[in-house]
């Protein structure tokens, strides 16, 4: 009796969370739709399916739609849900992992490092391809070098070193950026520079989705893989061992896994923030804590929400709007609300 | 099973304790007593590997516990910590879940199988109507009988609890240690720590009193238990009475002041 009562509520639950996931997908399928058709130069739906079904069945192309459709909106448009859910699941991997719900993926400087390696990109006026490469490069490395430092410096809490190596190695890495602010062109530079460092999906073109789309899945396969023991790992160092995981080593396949995400959408992106932060909280009050259903939840709710954001950021004003003004001044408020709501969701 | 010799334990370069030599087997209930900060914990932690010996070594079926990976001594040995609070509100059923993920390989999720151990885990303390409750809203004792349902859903042959009745009621304490008893005659090692006298009176087969680091004396509670070592590992003057049901409890004198 009381175990098929048991049953039955453990099967309700599970049903409410298909139906959360499935909820999203449909949301997420209709916000890809809709930021397709709307824009500078609108679309209507029926000129959009015409123009998809001239392109599957490989006939010529009619014009400006075909133009503005596949050349400028779909890559931006897969761009900006791209980024939105790999930044979110990397925030939901670095939040189980480092057992705080207020910790966002640049959490070891991966933001910072590669907004250094862009700014470093743009002073030397590299093309730029150049300026993404080595802005992923600085991002990997940034984050490489606050692990060494945490692997050196050997302390009772190595989360606790992680964190502080992270931002001590981070706000090096600002200074460095100051610096070349100062040292930058104002008329030329200082504008990309500036216009980098805030996020923006302007100028991105299909062969940069098709650069970052491949390590963005290899960063999944590990946390997917190792979606029950990093679960296992939120208990915290000693209680993961005791029951069995080896967490030196998990921690490390989490944090490559999450860097790499996150540094191959900043490098296309530029540096847009609290979608990490924001958006694996909500996912939580959703679906829970247990990483297995938040991974997916977060990462549709945040690919729906840069989305949503990017296509806000063109839409609204006469000028592009950079995307990290924008996820700021939705998630701040939106982050007090959820503070002042009751810790719901955290703890 | 689960055993320490000339073990040296401590924090990093910091000693807490050494030359204890430990030793538990199947069916065996063993006690660690000893005043604050005399170093059960950190004993525990090192007989489970989760510190490095400083001193010695710890031996989990005769194999040295540092050339053991993580999950082979997961597998043969299970952990109660003290009740604590979590971060993230998983539920009392995906808590104790988690003590199946030795016996799973490392890309593997929980199974029905192992979901249903941990609900026999859950119905075994008592707590089966708690399994989907949120773990951070419950209260500290049903976090440690979820935690004690979480070392039996691991079914390791040994248990090592550290203060596993400290922040229970006395009807919990009762229903925790008449189980301890239940899982040492159903042939588990177990090794547990306990501030309270009359509870190594009612379980242990051994008991070891450890002060300072070191193991003041080791063997049957009523040997090992005398009013003299109590007062002088304590500081307050007790009387051990042997009742007419068999039991022996201890009486502190409320009268005197610490020595």
């Amino acid at each position: 009796m009381r175990e098929t009562a048991l049953r039955n509520a453990a099967a309700t639950r599970a049903g409410r969370r298909l139906g959360v996931i499935g909820g999203l997908a449909a949301v997420l399928a209709l916000t890809l739709l809709g930021a397709l058709l709307v824009g500078a130069y609108p679309i209507s739906l029926a000129d959009a399916l015409a123009a998809f079904a001239r392109r599957l069945s490989g006939a010529p192309a009619q014009g400006q739609i075909e133009t503005v459709l596949f050349d400028v909106r779909l890559p931006r448009v897969l761009a900006a849900a791209l980024g939105g859910a790999a930044l979110a699941a990397a925030g939901a991997a670095y939040q189980t992992l480092f057992r705080n719900p207020l910790v966002s993926p640049d959490i070891l400087g991966v933001s910072t490092g590669a907004g250094l390696g862009a700014v470093l990109g743009i002073f030397l006026s590299l093309p730029v391809a150049g300026i993404q490469l080595i802005a992923f490069a600085a991002g990997l490395a940034t984050v490489g070098l606050v692990y060494g430092i945490a692997s050196v410096v050997h302390g009772r809490e190595p989360i606790l070193v992680l964190v502080l190596a992270g931002v001590v190695v981070g706000s090096l890495a600002g200074a460095a950026i100051s610096l070349l602010k100062i040292l930058a062109d104002p008329y030329d530079q200082l504008p990309a520079i500036t216009f980098w460092l805030l996020g923006s999906l302007a100028a991105t073109r299909g062969a940069e989705v098709w650069a970052a789309l491949p390590l963005v899945l290899l960063g999944l396969v590990p946390l997917v893989a190792l979606r029950w023991r990093i679960n296992v790992l939120s208990l915290g160092d000693e209680e993961a061992r005791a029951l069995g995981v080896e967490a030196g080593r998990l921690r490390l396949a989490v944090i490559g896994a999450a860097t790499l995400m996150t540094a191959s959408v900043v490098a296309i992106s530029g540096v847009i923030g609290w979608v990490g932060l924001v958006i694996p909280h909500i996912a939580r009050m959703a679906v829970g804590p247990s990483f297995d259903r938040l991974l997916p939840t977060a990462m549709l709710l945040g690919a729906s929400y840069l989305l949503l954001v990017d296509t806000l950021a063109r839409t609204m004003a006469r000028i592009e709007v950079p995307l990290g003004i924008l996820t700021a001044m939705i998630g701040a408020p939106f982050f007090l609300w959820l503070l002042a709501k009751g810790r719901e969701g955290w703890s | 099973m689960l055993e320490a010799r000339g073990l040296g334990f401590g924090y990093g370069a910091r000693a807490v304790g050494r030359d204890v030599d430990l030793e538990v087997r199947p069916r065996e209930v063993l006690c660690l007593l000893g005043p604050n900060g005399s170093g059960k914990t950190t004993l525990f932690k090192t007989m489970l590997g989760l510190l490095p010996a400083q001193a010695g070594e710890v031996r989990l079926d005769g194999d040295p516990l540092a050339s053991l990976p993580r999950s082979a001594i997961a597998q043969r040995v299970a952990y109660v910590p003290q009740a604590h609070s979590a971060q993230f509100p998983f539920s009392v059923v995906d808590m104790v879940v988690m003590g199946r993920t030795a016996h799973l390989g490392p890309f593997a999720s929980p199974s029905e199988t192992d979901r249903r151990k941990a609900a026999a885990a859950l119905a075994t303390l008592g707590i089966d109507g708690l399994a989907e409750t949120e773990y951070t809203r419950i209260s500290g004792g049903q976090r440690q009988l979820a935690l004690i349902a979480r070392a039996l859903a691991q079914e390791a042959p040994a248990i090592v609890m550290d203060e596993p009745t400290a922040s229970l009621d006395f009807g919990n304490q009762v229903l925790v240690l008449a189980e301890i008893r239940r899982l040492a005659v159903s042939g588990l090692a177990i090794v547990l720590s306990t501030h309270d006298p009359d509870h190594a009176f009612s379980v242990a087969s051994r008991v070891a009193l450890l002060d300072a680091g070191r193991l003041l004396a080791q063997g049957a509670p009523r040997e090992v238990l005398t009013p003299e070592r109590l007062q002088a590992v304590y500081g307050v003057s007790v009387a051990i009475e042997r009742l007419t049901g068999g039991q022996t409890v201890c009486v502190p004198d409320y009268g005197t002041d610490r020595a």
